[in-house]
């Protein structure tokens, strides 16, 4: 049984930690806690869910909710970033937030407020260990985000662009007088960022099936304390964060009913903040190569 | 008067109060976004006065007031010790908890909501909202007005100035926390019935952008962001569908255009040709120079 939940557990904690990567690359790089990433989540589930209601077979249906997503944060890009650079320290903030309403109302507007399943076309199959069921949709998603971040860290820490982003992190100013074409990379942040949130959307959805316009919310929510409890702006702080919030969750369902999830998870992350505001692996930001 | 316009103006008033809740911590540099939890406190602990004690709402509003600061302040404390966004994000995880603790308070009615029995009018509303209002405004007039100025547009300048920066944002902080949970006790006391679920995330992100729409610089931004973006929505009632999707593209627009806010403390200098002590920013002398 607690076997079982800690495989559950993990399961949900590798989609946390997807959205927490991508909230935590915005803030290493640019300082921009993006509030757009939840929808990003969302756009990701839910065209997912419109492109295969469509009659499209699922991987091009996830492939094309994967490109909706890049145009979204091309155009979330413009609107908190590049045409708001020098503005207030809240602006990019604001905007982000009212990205959030609006991509969540469009999805209303466009294809109602209801629940709706995700009927990917290939049927459950389980693996099964000793007691513990595995579904390979989780397998596959566990598997692939933690290649995706890897992938993420060596782009980070061996290339030219990986070079040019921790020099933005450090300092933007001095990025553009070293000859860092900012115009050029900071859209390739929000991008890989978005990339980051929908990928978790698409697992969500083919592995719990459901979808919804206001799911990016919750997991957003969860994803935010994640980044906060692992250290903000630190890859594999993240990482641990979002594994840690899936199983607390998960076993405080187990244990004390369903009712006492945000308490937990909420209640964790304030007692983190309280004792060690920086999160867990403080220190190691993005400049200093941590991410 | 119809219920609809008495309805539309409690709203109105409520809002203008949390937005001055929002409007302290923000003129400080400071962002609160678990704004809802701090008002839900005020309603939950003024309710609770009310009801169990029979104290009178005008004496019940302000203790959970008081509450609702006594809460900020043992957060604020800790948290401040870190520079940035972390307590932007401590006063997020604190609503969140609100909310989730809220939900299985069975003593205060739990997921059922919380009926209240003391009733309070539009003109008991009103008047919290114009005393909230002209407090601030009084406050915003005395040293504290310029220090805090002085603390969101540089702390260490701010700090060298001899002013005591952490001791500020706590005092504001704190302040707005009171004035959110006096809003949630109006609002409780109207309307007669609290459910946790009205104090969630989206209440917070929704009054923090009226202030940002509004503008930080002077006080009279919060009191028109409220007012614009309680009524306007109200005109385009007849596209349910469309309209959080107009109100959020006009927020992006808005930003773009003038992310300083709607009132700043030039623009109301060149209209009434009067000096507000509270306006001496870069901000606002780039826009006398324009």
């Amino acid at each position: 049984m607690l076997g079982q939940q800690i495989v559950n557990g993990v399961m949900l904690g590798s989609v946390y930690a997807m959205v927490a990567v991508a909230l935590t690359l915005s803030i290493g790089v640019l300082n921009f806690l993006n509030f757009s990433i939840p929808a990003m989540f969302m756009i990701g589930g839910m065209a997912t869910w419109a492109f295969i209601h469509a009659g499209l077979p699922w991987p091009l249906a996830v492939a094309a909710a994967l490109v909706v997503v890049g145009i979204a944060s091309l155009i979330v890009e413009l609107f908190t970033w590049r045409w708001m650079r020098g503005a207030d320290k809240f602006v990019p903030l604001v905007s982000s937030m009212a990205f959030l309403i609006l991509f969540e109302h469009l999805a209303i507007a466009l294809y109602g407020s209801d629940l709706r399943t995700v009927n990917a076309g290939f049927s459950q199959v389980d693996l099964r260990f000793g007691g513990l069921v595995v579904g390979i949709p989780q397998l596959i998603g566990l598997v692939g985000s933690i290649v995706l971040i890897w992938c993420l860290s060596l782009l980070l820490n061996r290339t030219q662009l990986g070079r040019a982003l921790r020099t933005i992190a450090e300092d933007s100013d001095t990025a553009l007088l070293l000859g860092v074409n900012i115009n050029r990379v900071v859209p390739i942040v929000f991008v890989v960022a978005g990339a980051f949130a929908a990928f978790a959307g698409v697992i969500f959805a083919l592995n719990y099936r459901q979808v919804h316009p206001f799911m990016g919310e919750v997991v957003g929510l969860k994803g935010i304390s994640a980044m906060i409890i692992g250290g903000m702006g630190n890859i594999w702080g993240s990482i641990v964060g979002g594994l840690v919030i899936g199983l607390v969750e998960v076993l405080a369902i187990g244990y004390f009913g369903a009712d006492f999830v945000d308490i937990a998870v909420f209640g964790l992350l304030l007692l983190i903040l309280f004792f060690r505001p920086t999160g867990l692996f403080a220190g190691m930001t993005a400049a200093r190569g941590g991410i | 008067m119809s219920g609809y316009l008495e309805g539309i103006l409690v709203l109105l008033a409520v809002n203008i109060v949390y937005a001055y809740g929002a409007f302290l911590p923000l003129a400080a540099g400071q962002l609160n976004i678990g704004l809802a939890g701090f008002a839900a406190i005020g309603a939950y602990s003024s309710a609770y006065v009310s009801n169990v004690y029979g104290i009178h709402p005008l004496i019940a509003i302000p203790i959970g007031g008081v509450v609702a600061a006594l809460i900020a302040l043992v957060v604020a404390v800790p948290v401040l010790r870190t520079r940035g966004i972390y307590l932007a994000l401590a006063t997020f995880a604190l609503g969140q908890v609100v909310q989730a603790s809220l939900l299985n308070m069975n003593v205060v009615g739990g997921a059922a909501g919380y009926p209240v029995t003391a009733f309070i009018r539009l003109p008991v509303v009103v008047g919290f909202a114009v005393v909230v209002m002209l407090l601030v405004w009084l406050l915003f007039t005395t040293r504290f007005g310029i220090a805090a100025r002085a603390v969101h547009d540089d702390e260490r300048v701010a700090d060298l100035m001899g002013i005591e920066v952490r001791g500020f944002q706590v005092a504001a902080f704190a302040l707005g926390s009171l004035i959110s949970g006096i809003g949630g006790g109006i609002y409780a006391h109207h309307f007669s019935f609290i459910e946790a679920q009205y104090f969630n995330i989206t209440l917070s992100i929704t009054i923090v952008l009226y202030v940002l729409l509004g503008g930080t610089q002077t006080v009279f931004g919060p009191l028109i962001g409220a007012a614009v973006f309680t009524l306007l929505p109200e005109l385009l009632r007849g596209s349910a569908n469309w309209r959080y999707v107009v109100f959020a593209a006009g927020i992006i627009v808005l930003m773009a255009l003038r992310p300083q806010g709607l009132i700043t403390g030039g623009m109301l200098r060149r209209l009434f040709d009067w000096r507000d002590p509270f306006a001496k920013s870069p901000d606002a002398a780039k826009e006398r120079a324009t």
